[in-house]
């Protein structure tokens, strides 16, 4: 009686091996072989040339993907950070109420059950320069102007930014208040007896203990950064001449427009590494703020 | 006395600027998803009115085109909602089985490298969907399961695993040890001490979790818009593109198929926000 058997925490994680390895990891290898060939869908015999880095080298020297990958990545920074501060701005504001609490924090949650593409849709109508409600009420209120909110290139990146923001922010405002709930009540009645000012208590007593949960929010957003590829896809699609164009359009226009799949799977790879990269420099910061605070398991 | 008023005043104005500013908040919040539902129920005439009508009629022609099946653009709007909900429910349920066991085994059991399977999970989630719909789709084609149920299930069950894993983790991981180790000294197998003790202690976080996997697979577009082709397949997130054509866009039956989106995942979510809540910061901090 002597039979090896696998350890038991094997089995129960052996389903979720399968199911990722089957449905990203294999996947993922196919696309990496592929991004080092010319693989193009109308011609399946391309896939079995090999052009070393031909690919990378061609994305890395065009200037096209080099302005997508820095307005994705500058529209990375602005949204987080917009999200972060009007995310603590807003649970803040609503630690305060003292009447309709749980209301006003169903209403917050609003935005989290949206679909990307029905934000996006949303804004879209909104922001129509013909029929939307923006420009409605701007033509009502006496300005002759049709604003082309989403035909010319910086107007649409605001109202992209303004879309994203709209969808994201509270999940940051919902996870802050959650913090601030669980907030122990002594030190800031003693911070208040030792004559700190707000500010002061504010930066070296509620900011602190709120960090854990703001990187918390911030690891939950980083997966799925992605998601401002829905909002894009239906708002703008890219354009008006590749204004708006972020690195997830350029890859999707790539593969499934052009067909031209080795490198789109190059571009890919390049935003998997960006993600990845926001993905693990938030969970590091998540354990340092666990360790920090005493939560660490 | 007048130092006292100036101070009184003072408390005044913050608490009127807390207040508006909290209006303002809302109302950024509410008006867009009102406006679609208000549009729902308008006449194509009158959004497309200029100048502007303010005073809206009522007219339910949106939603009788939708359900009517061949109206407006003919967009078979049923097969689409019944599409999407087999395909969230099917692969929620799975991946909350997997992600369970996973979870239970992180919170459970030390083993080694723990954490670096643990980051490793979870970066897979991190892959953007565009990027990994472009291999799959090929895969996928290759195996001959584009366009059926059956893929975008299995699509779905692996990006929600992770996070699943993520969040029932930090659940069991609360629940003191002694608990299923009393239940095994009175006699239970380790499987029963699970599923009596365990589990209904932890149900908030799988109810949590849940919710989190039906939203994801219900909202989802990026995968869904290249591995579905037909009306046998199409989920509704892709299915609210059937209604831009060209140069024109049906707004009001867009409204009122996203109105159909929105609905059953407000429902859910009210019926469980208590444990969303408390489901995302045990999952995280304490975890």
């Amino acid at each position: 009686m002597t039979r090896r058997r696998l350890p038991e925490w094997f089995v129960l994680l052996l389903p979720a091996f399968i199911v990722i390895a089957a449905v990203v990891l294999i996947p993922l290898i196919f696309s990496l072989y592929s991004s080092f060939t010319p693989y193009k869908l109308t011609r399946p015999s391309t896939l079995w040339k090999w052009v070393g880095t031909f690919n990378y080298e061609k994305i890395l020297s065009d200037a096209k993907f080099w302005s997508a990958f820095g307005r994705t990545v500058l529209f990375l920074t602005i949204v987080l950070n917009l999200e972060l501060l009007l995310g603590l701005g807003i649970a803040l504001m609503m630690n305060k109420v003292t009447w309709g609490q749980r209301t006003l924090r169903t209403i917050l949650m609003f935005p989290m059950m949206f679909s990307p593409i029905l934000v996006g849709f949303q804004f879209k109508f909104i922001f129509n320069d013909n029929i939307g409600l923006v420009n409605n009420v701007l033509q009502s209120l006496g300005s002759d102007a049709a604003l082309p909110w989403l035909v010319d290139g910086k107007l649409a990146m605001f109202s992209i930014i303004f879309a994203e923001i709209w969808m994201s922010t509270s999940v940051f405002a919902i996870l802050i208040l959650a913090g601030l709930f669980a907030m122990p009540r002594d030190p800031l009645e003693a911070a208040k007896v030792d004559g700190c000012t707000a500010w002061q208590t504010f930066r070296h007593i509620t900011l602190p203990f709120l960090m854990p949960f703001i990187y918390i929010a911030m690891t939950i957003r980083s997966l799925d950064v992605a998601r401002a590829y829905d909002i894009v896809q239906i708002m703008t699609g890219g354009g008006p001449a590749r204004r708006t164009e972020l690195l997830w359009t350029l890859m999707s226009r790539t593969g499934y427009v052009d067909a031209r799949m080795g490198l789109a799977n190059a571009m890919g790879y390049v935003s998997i590494i960006l993600s990845i990269l926001f993905t693990v420099y938030f969970f590091r910061k998540l354990s340092a703020a666990r360790g920090q605070i005493g939560m660490a398991g | 006395m007048d130092r006292n008023l100036t101070h009184r005043n003072r408390k005044r104005a913050l608490k009127a600027l807390h207040f508006i500013a909290l209006f303002l908040t809302m109302a950024i919040i509410c008006i867009p998803g009102l406006w679609i539902v208000l549009n729902s129920f308008r006449p194509t005439v009158e959004i497309m009115a200029k100048p502007p009508v303010w005073t809206p009629s009522f007219t339910l022609d949106h939603y009788r085109a939708m359900f009517g099946g061949t109206g407006e653009g003919g967009v078979p709007v049923f097969s689409y909602f019944r599409n999407s909900l087999i395909v969230s429910v099917v692969s929620t349920l799975i991946a909350i089985l997997i992600g369970m066991s996973g979870g239970y085994a992180f919170a459970r059991y030390r083993f080694k490298g723990k954490a670096g399977y643990f980051v490793g999970l979870m970066l897979f989630r991190a892959v953007p969907g565009v990027a990994l719909s472009l291999p799959l789709f090929i895969v996928f084609a290759k195996v001959g399961i584009i366009d059926t149920h059956f893929g975008l299930i299995l699509v779905y069950v692996a990006m929600n695993v992770p996070f699943t894993i993520w969040l029932t983790d930090g659940f069991f991981r609360q629940i003191p040890k002694e608990l299923h180790e009393a239940a095994e000294i009175d006699g239970c197998t380790r499987w029963q001490a699970f599923w009596r003790v365990e589990f209904p202690v932890a149900r908030s976080g799988v109810a949590s979790a849940a919710i989190f996997a039906f939203l994801t697979s219900w909202n989802e577009f990026a995968l869904a818009s290249q591995l579905t082709r037909s009306v046998g397949s199409k989920t509704m997130p892709v299915g609210l593109l059937d209604f831009t054509a060209e140069f024109t866009i049906n707004w009001g039956g867009m409204c009122a198929l996203a109105v159909l989106m929105i609905v059953p995942a407000l429902v859910l979510t009210f019926i469980v926000q208590k444990h969303l809540i408390a489901g995302l910061t045990f999952g995280g901090v304490k975890g």
